[in-house]
Protein backbone atom coordinates (compact mmCIF):
# COMPACT_ATOMS: atom_id res chain seq x y z
CA UNK A 1 0.00 0.00 0.00
CA UNK A 2 1.09 3.63 -0.75
CA UNK A 3 1.00 5.04 3.27
CA UNK A 4 3.77 7.86 2.51
CA UNK A 5 2.10 10.68 4.09
CA UNK A 6 1.09 10.25 7.89
CA UNK A 7 -0.37 7.09 8.45
CA UNK A 8 -4.26 6.36 8.69
CA UNK A 9 -6.06 9.43 9.75
CA UNK A 10 -8.04 9.78 6.52
CA UNK A 11 -9.65 5.89 6.93
CA UNK A 12 -10.31 6.99 10.31
CA UNK A 13 -11.84 10.29 9.19
CA UNK A 14 -14.00 8.34 6.77
CA UNK A 15 -15.13 5.46 8.94
CA UNK A 16 -16.33 8.27 11.67
CA UNK A 17 -18.24 9.83 8.74
CA UNK A 18 -20.00 6.46 7.79
CA UNK A 19 -20.67 5.93 11.53
CA UNK A 20 -22.38 9.14 12.09
CA UNK A 21 -24.60 7.88 8.37
CA UNK A 22 -25.49 4.46 10.33
CA UNK A 23 -26.71 6.15 13.63
CA UNK A 24 -28.70 8.17 11.26
CA UNK A 25 -30.07 5.98 9.19
CA UNK A 26 -30.48 4.12 12.71
CA UNK A 27 -32.66 6.52 14.22
CA UNK A 28 -34.39 6.75 11.12
CA UNK A 29 -35.27 3.36 11.38
CA UNK A 30 -36.08 3.07 14.54
CA UNK A 31 -38.35 6.12 14.03
CA UNK A 32 -39.92 5.50 10.43
CA UNK A 33 -43.66 5.84 10.23
CA UNK A 34 -43.95 3.24 7.69
CA UNK A 35 -42.61 0.08 7.27
CA UNK A 36 -40.81 0.92 3.97
CA UNK A 37 -39.06 3.81 5.61
CA UNK A 38 -37.82 1.04 8.28
CA UNK A 39 -36.57 -1.17 4.86
CA UNK A 40 -34.56 1.89 3.42
CA UNK A 41 -33.34 2.50 6.45
CA UNK A 42 -31.65 -0.72 6.87
CA UNK A 43 -30.74 -1.09 3.13
CA UNK A 44 -28.43 2.36 3.86
CA UNK A 45 -26.72 0.80 6.43
CA UNK A 46 -26.31 -2.60 5.10
CA UNK A 47 -24.04 -0.25 2.23
CA UNK A 48 -22.55 1.36 4.53
CA UNK A 49 -21.43 -0.85 6.43
CA UNK A 50 -20.08 -3.19 3.66
CA UNK A 51 -18.39 0.37 3.38
CA UNK A 52 -17.11 0.31 6.79
CA UNK A 53 -15.88 -3.21 6.82
CA UNK A 54 -13.36 -2.16 3.64
CA UNK A 55 -12.36 0.66 5.37
CA UNK A 56 -11.41 -1.52 8.52
CA UNK A 57 -9.28 -3.39 6.37
CA UNK A 58 -7.20 -0.97 4.97
CA UNK A 59 -7.18 0.80 8.91
CA UNK A 60 -6.59 -2.76 10.37
CA UNK A 61 -3.95 -3.24 7.44
CA UNK A 62 -5.52 -6.69 6.88
CA UNK A 63 -6.60 -6.10 3.48
CA UNK A 64 -8.71 -9.70 3.73
CA UNK A 65 -11.74 -8.02 5.01
CA UNK A 66 -12.47 -7.42 1.57
CA UNK A 67 -13.57 -10.76 0.75
CA UNK A 68 -16.25 -9.94 3.69
CA UNK A 69 -16.95 -6.42 2.62
CA UNK A 70 -18.21 -8.66 -0.78
CA UNK A 71 -20.17 -11.14 0.55
CA UNK A 72 -22.23 -8.22 2.80
CA UNK A 73 -22.65 -6.25 -0.60
CA UNK A 74 -24.50 -9.56 -1.89
CA UNK A 75 -26.44 -10.17 1.04
CA UNK A 76 -27.51 -6.98 0.89
CA UNK A 77 -29.35 -7.08 -2.16
CA UNK A 78 -30.74 -10.48 -1.14
CA UNK A 79 -32.40 -9.40 2.20
CA UNK A 80 -33.72 -6.41 1.28
CA UNK A 81 -35.58 -8.48 -1.82
CA UNK A 82 -36.78 -11.18 0.48
CA UNK A 83 -38.04 -8.54 3.08
CA UNK A 84 -40.37 -6.44 0.51
CA UNK A 85 -41.16 -9.98 -0.59
CA UNK A 86 -42.52 -10.21 3.22
CA UNK A 87 -44.27 -6.86 3.61
CA UNK A 88 -45.18 -5.73 0.08
CA UNK A 89 -47.86 -8.18 -1.97
CA UNK A 90 -45.78 -8.72 -4.82
CA UNK A 91 -42.26 -7.23 -5.85
CA UNK B 1 4.01 10.82 -7.31
CA UNK B 2 3.12 8.26 -4.44
CA UNK B 3 2.37 12.23 -2.82
CA UNK B 4 -0.30 12.67 -5.55
CA UNK B 5 -1.87 9.21 -5.40
CA UNK B 6 -2.37 9.62 -1.87
CA UNK B 7 -3.36 13.40 -1.96
CA UNK B 8 -6.20 12.16 -4.39
CA UNK B 9 -7.11 9.14 -2.70
CA UNK B 10 -7.67 11.15 0.91
CA UNK B 11 -9.70 13.91 -1.18
CA UNK B 12 -11.97 10.90 -2.63
CA UNK B 13 -12.18 9.85 0.52
CA UNK B 14 -13.21 13.19 2.33
CA UNK B 15 -15.74 13.70 0.03
CA UNK B 16 -17.28 10.39 0.23
CA UNK B 17 -17.64 10.71 4.26
CA UNK B 18 -19.03 14.75 3.64
CA UNK B 19 -21.66 13.01 0.96
CA UNK B 20 -22.28 9.99 3.15
CA UNK B 21 -22.80 12.21 6.07
CA UNK B 22 -24.97 14.77 4.22
CA UNK B 23 -27.34 11.79 2.18
CA UNK B 24 -27.46 10.63 6.15
CA UNK B 25 -28.81 14.23 7.31
CA UNK B 26 -31.14 14.20 4.35
CA UNK B 27 -32.57 10.42 5.57
CA UNK B 28 -33.68 12.17 8.85
CA UNK B 29 -34.74 15.71 8.09
CA UNK B 30 -36.58 15.12 4.71
CA UNK B 31 -40.49 15.20 5.00
CA UNK B 32 -41.55 12.37 3.01
CA UNK B 33 -40.64 8.34 2.18
CA UNK B 34 -39.95 9.04 -1.80
CA UNK B 35 -37.64 12.35 -0.90
CA UNK B 36 -35.60 10.03 1.57
CA UNK B 37 -35.05 7.66 -0.62
CA UNK B 38 -33.13 10.27 -3.06
CA UNK B 39 -31.25 10.95 0.34
CA UNK B 40 -30.22 7.32 0.34
CA UNK B 41 -29.66 7.58 -2.96
CA UNK B 42 -26.73 10.20 -2.25
CA UNK B 43 -25.57 7.61 0.19
CA UNK B 44 -25.40 5.32 -2.02
CA UNK B 45 -23.66 6.38 -5.09
CA UNK B 46 -21.70 9.22 -4.40
CA UNK B 47 -20.40 8.05 -0.78
CA UNK B 48 -20.16 4.72 -2.08
CA UNK B 49 -18.17 5.32 -5.12
CA UNK B 50 -16.36 7.64 -3.69
CA UNK B 51 -14.85 5.97 -1.33
CA UNK B 52 -14.06 2.80 -3.15
CA UNK B 53 -12.52 4.60 -5.94
CA UNK B 54 -10.60 6.28 -2.41
CA UNK B 55 -9.07 2.55 -1.69
CA UNK B 56 -8.51 1.58 -4.81
CA UNK B 57 -6.10 4.29 -5.34
CA UNK B 58 -4.63 3.42 -2.01
CA UNK B 59 -4.85 -0.54 -3.03
CA UNK B 60 -2.39 -0.16 -5.96
CA UNK B 61 -2.59 -2.57 -8.62
CA UNK B 62 -3.16 -5.80 -6.83
CA UNK B 63 -5.92 -8.38 -5.55
CA UNK B 64 -7.83 -5.98 -3.33
CA UNK B 65 -8.54 -3.38 -6.34
CA UNK B 66 -10.30 -5.91 -8.28
CA UNK B 67 -11.91 -7.15 -5.24
CA UNK B 68 -12.99 -3.60 -4.54
CA UNK B 69 -13.83 -3.49 -7.95
CA UNK B 70 -16.49 -6.90 -7.62
CA UNK B 71 -18.13 -4.41 -4.60
CA UNK B 72 -18.40 -1.34 -6.82
CA UNK B 73 -19.63 -3.51 -9.81
CA UNK B 74 -22.11 -5.58 -7.37
CA UNK B 75 -23.25 -2.37 -5.96
CA UNK B 76 -23.94 -0.76 -9.40
CA UNK B 77 -26.57 -3.45 -9.88
CA UNK B 78 -27.94 -4.10 -6.64
CA UNK B 79 -28.61 -0.74 -5.13
CA UNK B 80 -30.53 0.63 -7.58
CA UNK B 81 -32.83 -2.49 -8.28
CA UNK B 82 -33.17 -2.75 -4.56
CA UNK B 83 -34.07 1.18 -4.36
CA UNK B 84 -36.48 0.35 -7.49
CA UNK B 85 -37.83 -2.58 -5.92
CA UNK B 86 -38.45 -0.67 -2.66
CA UNK B 87 -40.11 2.55 -4.66
CA UNK B 88 -42.61 0.67 -6.40
CA UNK B 89 -43.55 -1.46 -3.23
CA UNK B 90 -44.43 1.80 -1.41
CA UNK B 91 -46.49 2.97 -4.11
CA UNK B 92 -48.55 0.28 -4.79
CA UNK B 93 -49.28 -0.06 -1.16
CA UNK B 94 -50.68 3.18 -1.19
CA UNK B 95 -48.08 6.14 -0.29
CA UNK B 96 -48.76 9.05 -1.99
CA UNK B 97 -46.06 11.37 -3.16
CA UNK B 98 -45.80 14.77 -1.36
CA UNK B 99 -47.57 17.89 -2.99
CA UNK B 100 -45.56 20.31 -3.94
CA UNK B 101 -46.01 22.42 -1.44
CA UNK B 102 -46.27 26.61 -2.19
CA UNK B 103 -44.72 26.35 -5.77
CA UNK B 104 -45.14 29.01 -8.42
CA UNK B 105 -46.93 26.41 -10.76
CA UNK B 106 -49.13 25.01 -7.74
CA UNK B 107 -52.09 23.63 -9.51
CA UNK B 108 -55.27 25.73 -6.92
CA UNK B 109 -57.16 22.53 -6.02
CA UNK B 110 -60.77 23.42 -7.77
CA UNK B 111 -64.04 22.63 -5.70
CA UNK B 112 -66.59 20.01 -7.88
CA UNK B 113 -69.99 21.25 -7.38
CA UNK B 114 -71.26 19.84 -10.11
CA UNK B 115 -73.27 16.08 -9.21
CA UNK B 116 -71.19 12.75 -10.21
CA UNK B 117 -72.37 12.04 -13.91
CA UNK B 118 -74.29 8.72 -14.57
CA UNK B 119 -72.05 5.55 -15.50
CA UNK B 120 -74.16 3.87 -17.90
CA UNK B 121 -71.37 2.35 -19.71
CA UNK B 122 -70.40 0.21 -16.37
CA UNK B 123 -66.21 0.15 -17.73
CA UNK B 124 -64.70 -2.29 -15.30
CA UNK B 125 -60.67 -1.30 -14.73
CA UNK B 126 -59.40 -4.15 -16.82
CA UNK B 127 -62.45 -4.36 -19.29
CA UNK B 128 -61.14 -3.36 -23.12
CA UNK B 129 -62.31 0.35 -24.35
CA UNK B 130 -64.97 -0.44 -26.36
CA UNK B 131 -64.30 -0.07 -30.67
CA UNK B 132 -65.21 2.56 -32.37
CA UNK B 133 -67.77 1.18 -35.45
Amino acid sequence: MALTLGGTEMFAAAALAILATMALALARAIAGPTVYDRVLAVNMMATKTTLLIALLGFLAGRPEFMDIALVYALINFVSVIAVLRLFGRRV
Amino acid sequence: MDVALDLLSWALLLLGGFFAVAGGIGVIRLPDFYTRLHASGVTDTGAAYLILAGLMIQGGLTIITVKLALIGFFMFFSNPTSTYALAAAAHRSGIEPLPRAGGANTPEPVENTLPEPLDVTQKRPGSAPPSQP
